[in-house]
């Protein structure tokens, strides 16, 4: 920068008169083709990002993000499972030397020692050459890691029929039904059906929601007496009347 | 006229040294795809800065309609996914695009370590961006629970469990974590919000600023 006397500021700030040029570096005595990235690299580099993002954009067409139904802590059947990119350190804690006695070794020393040497690679591998054949065993660490990583993974997602889980885990639309618990029909729901098919006839893992079933009034009552499918017979254990009274109320809620 | 608007501004706070800092770099022939194919390899660090501007830009515009609260936060993000106008792609974006930066981070990770292009003088900047892996991976675990649905809150619970188990600090680290030594619920919620939202933010610009600051200084590494 240029100091001492004679420099000219505007006004009172410390912004220097003297303008320089905007004009580009010329790269031409650059070794090989170098190339100035503003903007003549730029250009291209947009263009493959462009290519990039139409590939991205139909992803997320072609594959809505999922949503599961809304956190129940109660639902003791729910298989956890966390994303992608942590299966590999949650298959890790099934090994028996890293889990139950020996969990530390599963939640802190293994992947401590893993992300602790990615860390410090640069000291652990501090030899002047770069190629890989002059430096085996960094390269040869890093594979083992990157093979277990990827063998992880694929076996904690094999185990997986993510088919299914996504279909028994779906988005139950918010409930705006009111339910009326002054309904004759009401009792009988509330002892006989409520534990499996919920408060608000809205599901449970136990049991389907009832809210938007397709069945009508005379097959909800024989369903009810003999059961269909996972559910058992006999569920249901009023008189006629009562009966009655509960497919009305279903049937009554379901027309809101 | 533009360029009058620029004189006048460059008359007054000189900015054409820093818009020629930023400007002016070599693209050396080695990682230029146009010249070798093969160096397309050194694209998957820009592609990962690529994929951080989508997560940035379609997560601003999903906290337009996220609520950080127990009782409302799967209701907006089913009502954004079903109701909102284009909803359900800014979330697909957001969703994909926490996956496809993992892969991309990785990616980049491991041509930096098969080329040894962390060796001096770039060892600083290499631990910057495993820092910044650290940081991305923290900012999955976070993101992964604020749509409250069953997958979320199953997969904190378990995470946290794991956090618990760690010897002397784990319970303290839990209830930091989860705003309760035993609750996964309100206060978790906004805590991981937080997070998410302010805190792994915040030190993922400062790390990217230093990673490209770093580069910007020393140059890509040569040819090998």
């Amino acid at each position: 920068m240029h100091k001492g006397k004679g420099m000219k500021f505007v006004g009172d700030s410390r912004v220097s008169a003297e303008r320089k040029s905007n004009i580009p570096k010329d790269y031409s005595e650059y070794p090989g083709r170098t190339e100035a990235f503003w903007p003549n690299f730029l250009l291209k580099e947009w263009l493959a990002g462009s290519v990039f993002l139409v590939g991205f954009l139909l992803l997320t067409l072609a594959h809505p993000s999922p949503l599961e139904g809304v956190a129940d802590p109660t639902d003791a059947a729910y298989i956890p499972l966390p994303d992608w990119y942590f299966l590999f350190l949650y298959e890790l804690l099934k090994y028996e030397f890293a889990a139950g006695p020996y969990v530390i070794f599963g939640i802190l020393i293994i992947p401590g020692l893993a992300f602790g040497a990615l860390l410090l690679a640069p000291f652990l591998d501090n030899g002047p050459g770069r190629r890989p054949h002059q430096r085996p065993i960094a390269v040869i660490m890093m594979l083992l890691a990157l093979t277990s990583v990827i063998w992880l993974t694929y076996t904690s997602a094999a185990h997986v029929d993510w088919e299914t889980r996504a279909e028994q885990n779906k988005p139950i639309p918010p409930s705006s039904v009111e339910i009326d618990t002054s309904h004759e029909g009401y009792a009988s729901y509330e002892s006989n059906c409520m534990t499996c098919h919920g408060g608000e006839l809205e599901g449970t893992p136990a049991g389907v929601p009832l809210i938007g079933t397709e069945y009508s009034a005379e097959e909800i009552a024989t369903i009810a007496r003999e059961g269909i499918g996972g559910m058992p017979a006999d569920q249901f254990t009023g008189s006629d009347e009562e009966l009655e009274q509960l497919v009305d109320f279903i049937i009554s809620t379901n027309e809101q | 006229m533009l360029q009058k608007i620029y004189d006048w501004i460059d008359e007054r706070v000189d900015i054409t040294p820093i818009w020629r800092d930023i400007a002016d770099h070599e693209v050396p022939e080695h990682v230029n795809p146009a010249h070798h194919f093969s160096a397309f390899v050194y694209c998957f660090g820009g592609l990962t800065f690529f994929v951080v501007v989508i997560q940035i830009l379609s997560g601003m515009f999903l906290t337009m309609y996220y609520v950080p609260d127990i009782e409302n936060a799967w209701k907006s993000v089913y009502y954004l996914q079903t109701e909102v106008a284009h909803g359900q792609i800014v979330r697909g974006m957001h969703h994909w695009g926490a996956s496809v930066v993992i892969v991309m981070l990785l990616l980049h990770t491991l041509r930096v370590f098969f080329q040894g292009a962390y060796k001096k003088p770039r060892e600083l900047n290499w631990m910057v961006g495993v820092l910044l892996f650290f940081v991305m991976l923290g900012l999955g675990f976070t993101g992964y629970l604020l749509p409250w649905d069953n997958k979320a809150y199953f997969a904190t619970q378990v995470g946290l469990e794991i956090a618990e188990q760690v010897p002397f600090i784990g319970e303290y680290l839990k209830t930091l974590l989860a705003g309760d030594a035993e609750i996964v619920g309100a206060q978790t919620l906004t805590r991981f919000f937080a997070i998410h939202v302010f805190f792994l933010p915040g030190a993922l610009f400062a790390l990217m600023a230093v990673h490209f600051i770093l580069i910007r200084r020393q140059g890509i590494s040569g040819p090998l």
